[in-house]
């Protein structure tokens, strides 16, 4: 969906003639089956489970087929604050990364254009934390803002941080741990439409009497929507559904539980297989529901 | 219509400029004046400095040294969305996210005059495009959008309009519609107009004054018809149309005439129409005003004498004939003959000698390429 972004606005005016219907079938079949078997099967196995109900017997983490819509009721009143926070911190840890990465993208994909070499070295060093895995980079910011650690210390020596404030285990670190995590995911996108920015439309922008901010606003930010709109979703939807930077082994407490922690908890620990997948299918509608109204709103409904 | 615009254009001077680039020169020490209402063409081959002179004038470059002064304040360090002064660019550069209509009222909407959509519809209807006001840009023809685009630099009604050979991507039919629609539509607002282009055909046919640029200086300026007749450069004669140039030591000087000798023949040109008085020096003519004759013509003091010659090539063009013709010693000389009636008048391989008159012999101030000292 959102990848179209990234080769083309554009649908392609007609698909090529029909040579050979077999053909093509072979062609996508393994697409299809792969879709299939790691796709539809999952989630028709969650929507099942999602409406099974407890075993008569009473056994723990026991479960019987039915069309029981309960689960759901349960999960929304039970994880209301959950719900609402995982949005809240996708919201602000995609607007966090999209105020950072722009400027980024900007220079890497504008200003860096005529220095080739030295541009292709700046995206290498965006992309360069993917070779360490996440959890190890989550894990050194959890050292990074512990409690103890030579940050604090010297924010408190400085007494820009009272002694009895921290910042594990709050929202701040967990939007921090998400907003870093997921810089790469808005930066690529951006960077590819800056990068691909016909400069003589700011050019003609600036001889028709826009100042630069103008420029910015009416020319620059229209013209590289595609990409903000891509970035924004590869960013917002997996924040959504995270579950590491706010568990508490990480960065978070558990006052700052996520959706993904708590469908986390109910499958592995509580064994509460429908809340889960009730849960999990709430996250899904509710991501879709937001995704088409912003695709809609931003006339970007190409990408979808 | 008309009253929309008000003639208000300015004068444009250009002292000292120079810019330099990593590596090259792009512009010597350029001087140029252009006074206000004048339709002006700055004609160069690519890689002249043509483009970058414009550049300098809208303020998307900065010259290394001198003034731009527009209507007598000096720009030089204005920045461009400061200065009276629009665009029609190359690439039209219409913003492809704004309707037609949007895109020619920007500028209106960033000095937030009164009624832009209005005035950018009477702009469209000047260029004969308001049919097409809530379209894309990328539903228009090529000359569609460069219409588009005049439109869009007209409505602001700028002291000075700049034309970056806007009609480069039409072709030849279009493209000679726009030049004569371009040139109404001047009259009509009474703007100045500077136009670069690298069509010398383009550059005449418009403009009130041309000047030829060349390795970042200007050659030559003037009326079209004065540059023509009177070429003061070799590249220039070269460069507007087609010469025949001979070069020769200066032999000979009366009081109005002077002669040079070349392979034993001496031609001559009218002092007051030669740049250079002695030495070395090159002549030339215009191969329209060249003849060519199957006998040796009676000699006389109006007319130089070459030849004899033998036609080594004959092309058609459909209004005249064009023959190329070898004359030992001398060169190749090109003749263009009319088709009025009796065409070819002349076989591949014939023997024939060229003459032309005198007063439309002209000496140029330096040597072509390959013929200096």
């Amino acid at each position: 969906m959102a990848f179209a972004a990234f080769s083309s606005n554009k649908p392609a005016p007609n698909a090529a003639p029909m040579k050979s219907g077999k053909i093509v079938l072979a062609l996508l079949l393994p697409g299809l089956l792969y879709l299939a078997m790691f796709f539809m099967v999952p989630l028709a196995s969650l929507l099942v489970t999602s409406l099974e109900s407890p075993d008569p017997s009473g056994a723990i983490g026991q479960y019987v087929y039915a069309v029981d819509f309960s689960s759901y009721g349960n999960v929304i009143s039970r994880y209301f604050p959950q719900i609402l926070r995982s949005f809240g911190y996708a919201f602000a840890a995609t607007f966090f990364a999209l105020v950072i990465s722009y400027p980024l993208a900007y220079f890497i994909g504008v200003r860096l254009r005529t220095r080739p070499l030295i541009q292709k070295l700046t995206l290498t060093l965006v992309i360069a934390p993917f070779f360490i895995s996440f959890l190890l980079r989550t894990i050194a910011w959890k050292q990074i803002l512990s409690d103890n650690s030579p940050t604090l210390t010297f924010l408190r020596s400085i007494h820009l941080l009272g002694d009895n404030q921290f910042f594990l285990g709050t929202p701040f670190a967990v939007i921090w741990g998400l907003t870093y995590n997921f810089i790469p995911f808005m930066t690529l996108p951006l960077y590819t439409s800056l990068e691909r920015l016909d400069l003589r439309y700011l050019e003609a922008a600036g001889d028709l009497y826009a100042n630069p901010a103008q420029v910015f606003r009416k020319i620059t930010l229209p013209l590289t929507m595609p990409g903000v709109i891509s970035g924004t979703l590869l960013t917002f939807i997996p924040i959504t559904g995270d579950y590491v930077n706010a568990s508490r082994d990480f960065l978070g407490s558990s006052q700052t539980s996520m959706i993904g922690n708590m469908v986390q908890a109910d499958f592995l620990q509580n064994s509460d297989y429908p809340s889960a997948s009730a849960l999990s299918a709430i996250l899904m509608g509710v991501i879709l529901l937001l995704v088409t109204v912003y695709v809609r709103r931003t006339g970007t409904e190409d990408l979808l | 219509m008309a009253k929309e615009f008000v003639p208000a254009g300015a004068d444009l001077e250009l002292r000292g400029i120079r810019k330099e680039f990593p590596g090259f020169t792009a512009i010597e020490n350029l001087d140029l004046q252009i006074p206000a209402g004048e339709f002006f063409a700055l004609l160069g081959p690519s890689g002249c400095g043509k483009t970058t002179t414009l550049r300098i004038i809208a303020g998307l470059e900065e010259p290394t040294s001198g003034q731009v002064m527009l209507g007598g304040q000096d720009v030089t360090f204005t920045k461009p969305h400061e200065r009276p002064v629009n665009t029609v660019f190359q690439s039209y550069a219409l913003f492809p996210h704004m309707s037609i209509l949007e895109n020619v009222a920007f500028g209106l909407r960033r000095r937030k005059i009164e009624n832009p959509i209005p005035k950018a519809m009477d702009a469209l209807n000047l260029v004969e495009l308001g049919y097409a006001a809530e379209r894309r840009p990328q539903q228009l023809s090529g000359g569609q959008q460069q219409r588009v685009a005049l439109a869009r630099a007209l409505v602001n009604r700028p002291s000075l309009l700049l034309l970056d050979e806007p009609l480069g991507a039409l072709d030849l039919k279009l493209r000679r519609q726009m030049q004569i629609e371009l040139k109404a539509i001047q009259m009509e607002v009474g703007l100045t107009f500077l136009h670069v282009t690298h069509d010398q055909e383009e550059a005449m046919d418009m403009a009130d004054t041309v000047a030829v640029m060349h390795k970042g200086r200007i050659e030559q300026m003037g009326a079209p018809e004065a540059l023509y007749e009177r070429p003061k450069t070799a590249f220039v004669a070269k460069f507007l149309g087609q010469s025949n140039i001979f070069v020769g030591q200066a032999v000979e000087s009366s009081a109005n005439s002077l002669a040079i000798e070349i392979a034993g023949t001496k031609l001559s040109v009218p002092k007051h129409r030669a740049e250079k008085q002695s030495g070395k020096i090159a002549l030339g003519v215009r191969p329209e005003k060249a003849f060519f004759h199957h006998e040796a013509p009676a000699t006389s003091p109006d007319l130089n004498i070459l030849g004899p010659g033998e036609i080594k090539d004959i092309r058609f063009t459909g209004v005249s004939n064009q023959y190329l013709i070898e004359i030992p010693n001398v060169g190749d000389l090109i003749v263009f003959a009319q088709n009025v009636g009796m065409s070819p008048v002349a076989e591949l391989g014939q023997q024939v000698w060229v003459s032309f008159k005198v007063e439309h012999t002209f000496g140029l101030s330096d040597l072509p390429a390959g013929d200096e000292d």
